[in-house]
């Protein structure tokens, strides 16, 4: 019970801050709009499909992935502003739980993300993107899950290494890969057998394949529960370990 | 209300390939009385803040003991948290947070229900003169303002100790005033207030008891008064050009207990000044020993420091 209510108790202050920030709103919502007005276009053709619709079923699961998994990574900037002000010193004093200094953040983080993805959904709907909403909410399990895991751990590295200037080439030096193995902005069906292999190895690829097969209409795709069940397991551990480093000392 | 037995903590620090161990703290040892304002004096890099973040639960010393409040350090932490409130040298709001959110927020995480963490925070507020800001962003106090509600913060869930880690540097001299006038006000409803300083007239006058800390240790415990008696005696500085000659001179006279040779003239430890200076004058005359001035002085905390350490702590 404590622990809940020291969650709730860290989420709605770094829920109130948030919102009282208007410009980080417009931003976390121009890009997405963009990536979809600009880019999606482009997509037809090289997808090789005949609708719009078939188009937005693929582009739309990986581009909230992406943004799940971005979003959730550089979270740990906002850390690191928190640590020098000596904010998360006077927290650490008080008997508050540790993993509610985690949670209540990475929540936030996780809110934000599915607002953003509610709207990206509602445009898409008006370019004629088709989904049951039962598969979408799975969807959305998938998406909180991603971000849950990947903000946890970009915290868990902000703690570690305390500076902006080390968080942000390891968390690109991350990102980069992941993003480019798996196949969030063009499937890899068509892709060489070896790098198909490496992909198999990328926890993402599989959380990709799944919300892809949600938005397809196939719940019943083995993609789907793998996928949930890689990224909470994932979740579980990101989070269980950078609750520790809260717990740690920190300067 | 606090004891601690030979705290130590030490750092290492990698400096490009090396690894430099830094012994912050070596072995510390406290007695704190309920009630009191306990005074941690010493020079910057003394290890003041490593002792306090220690016994804030910050950081585990590496060895020792320590009670606060009736909790063990190391054995319940959790315990010692609920009972202390701790307030950082590098102050801790947050720019976009007002001063009341920033102390509703600090209450209920202690377990403080809404409706109360709610009028704690008008109080303390009213307290500590903030209520005219208490609406606008912390990034627009000015620093004074700001070490308040850092204050404010520390104490607002009524904790038995609270420890505050140099709550004046920085300040102007009136808003130090009141600072003191806050502290002392905190006494007054019954807490035990551990202050930091390098202040040596802060130590003086705020503090019923100190400890001097150099360089990971304690070099000497008491209150002021008695830390001063402990230098027996007055101390007279004479400023003359011929350091030698006077040191030579007065050095043998029997009513100097002791004599100290600087660049520009002698100290003298003797019992009673006033009745020492017609002698030392009488003596140099005699010798014919050229005079600049001569000062009486009751000893300091300055003067404690330097017998203890050979340095003094203006000059560090
Ligand atoms: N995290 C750390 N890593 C390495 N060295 C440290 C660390 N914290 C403190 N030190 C070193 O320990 C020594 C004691 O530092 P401390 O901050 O306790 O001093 P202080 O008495 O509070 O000084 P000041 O009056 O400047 O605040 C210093 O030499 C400092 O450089
Ligand atoms: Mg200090």
């Amino acid at each position: 019970m404590k622990l809940l209510r020291d969650i709730s108790l860290i989420f709605s202050r770094q829920m109130q801050l948030l919102l009282r920030n208007p410009v980080w709103i417009a931003v976390g919502l121009f890009q997405p709009v963009m990536y979809l007005l600009l880019f999606a276009p482009l997509l037809k053709p090289a997808l090789g499909v005949r609708t719009n619709a078939e188009a937005y079923e693929i582009f739309v699961p990986g581009l909230l992935v992406l943004l799940a998994i971005f979003g959730g990574l550089f979270q740990g900037f906002g850390l690191i502003a928190e640590l020098r002000a000596g904010v998360i010193e006077r927290s650490r004093v008080t008997p508050v739980s540790r993993l509610a200094l985690l949670l209540g953040r990475s929540l936030r983080d996780t809110v934000s993300l599915i607002a953003q993805a509610v709207i990206i959904t509602i445009l898409a709907l008006a370019f004629d993107l088709r989904v049951f909403i039962g598969n979408l909410l799975l969807a959305y399990l998938m998406l909180a899950l991603i971000s849950l895991m990947t903000s946890a751990v970009s915290y868990g590295v902000a703690l570690a290494v305390k500076s902006e200037d080390a968080l942000a080439p390891l968390m690109n030096t991350v990102a980069q890969p992941v993003l480019l193995l798996s196949g969030i902005l063009l499937p890899l069906t068509y892709a060489p057998g070896w790098l198909q292999g490496i992909a198999n190895w990328n926890p993402f690829s599989w959380a990709v394949d799944g919300t892809r097969a949600l938005f397809r209409g196939d719940l019943g795709a083995p993609d789907v529960w793998q996928g949930l069940l890689i990224m909470a397991l994932l979740a579980v551990l990101a989070v269980a370990w950078a609750a520790r480093l809260f717990a740690r000392s920190v300067r | 209300m606090i004891e601690t037995r030979g705290l130590r903590k030490s750092f290492t620090s990698r400096q490009g390939r090396e690894k430099k161990v830094v012994e912050a703290v070596r072995g510390v040892d406290l007695d704190v009385a309920e009630g009191e304002i306990f005074g941690f004096l010493g020079p910057n890099g003394a290890g003041k803040t490593t002792t306090l973040r220690m016994l804030a639960t910050l950081i585990e010393p590496d060895g020792g003991t320590a009670t606060i409040a009736g909790a063990d350090l190391l054995s319940d932490p959790g315990e010692v948290r609920r009972r202390i409130g701790y307030v950082a040298q590098g102050g801790s709001t947050w720019d976009e947070s007002t001063a009341r959110e920033e102390l509703v927020l600090q209450a209920r995480l202690y377990g403080v229900s809404k409706a109360d963490a709610r009028a704690r925070a008008v109080r303390v507020l009213e307290g500590f003169q903030l209520s005219e800001y208490a609406d606008r962003k912390c990034k627009t106090y000015s620093g004074g303002q700001r070490r308040r509600v850092d204050i404010a913060l520390g104490i607002i869930h009524e904790p038995k100790v609270v420890f505050l880690d140099e709550p004046t540097t920085g300040l102007d001299p009136q808003s130090r005033a009141h600072m003191w006038d806050e502290v002392r006000r905190l006494r007054d409803e019954g807490m035990t207030v551990f202050i930091t300083t390098h202040y040596l007239d802060e130590a003086d006058a705020l503090c019923d008891r100190i400890s001097i800390m150099d360089n990971g240790i304690v070099v000497a415990s008491g209150s002021p008064a008695e830390l001063k008696r402990d230098i027996s005696g007055d101390i007279v500085r004479v400023s003359t050009p011929t350091v030698a000659s006077a040191a030579e001179v007065l050095g043998s006279s029997s009513f100097v207990t002791k004599i100290e040779t600087q660049d520009d003239g002698v100290r003298l430890y003797v019992e009673d000044g006033a009745a020492a200076i017609p002698l030392i004058l009488r003596a140099l005359d005699a010798a014919s020993v050229e005079l600049g001035t001569i000062e009486l002085h009751r000893p300091s905390l300055d003067d404690v420091f330097l017998t203890k350490t050979g340095r003094s702590l203006r000059e560090s």
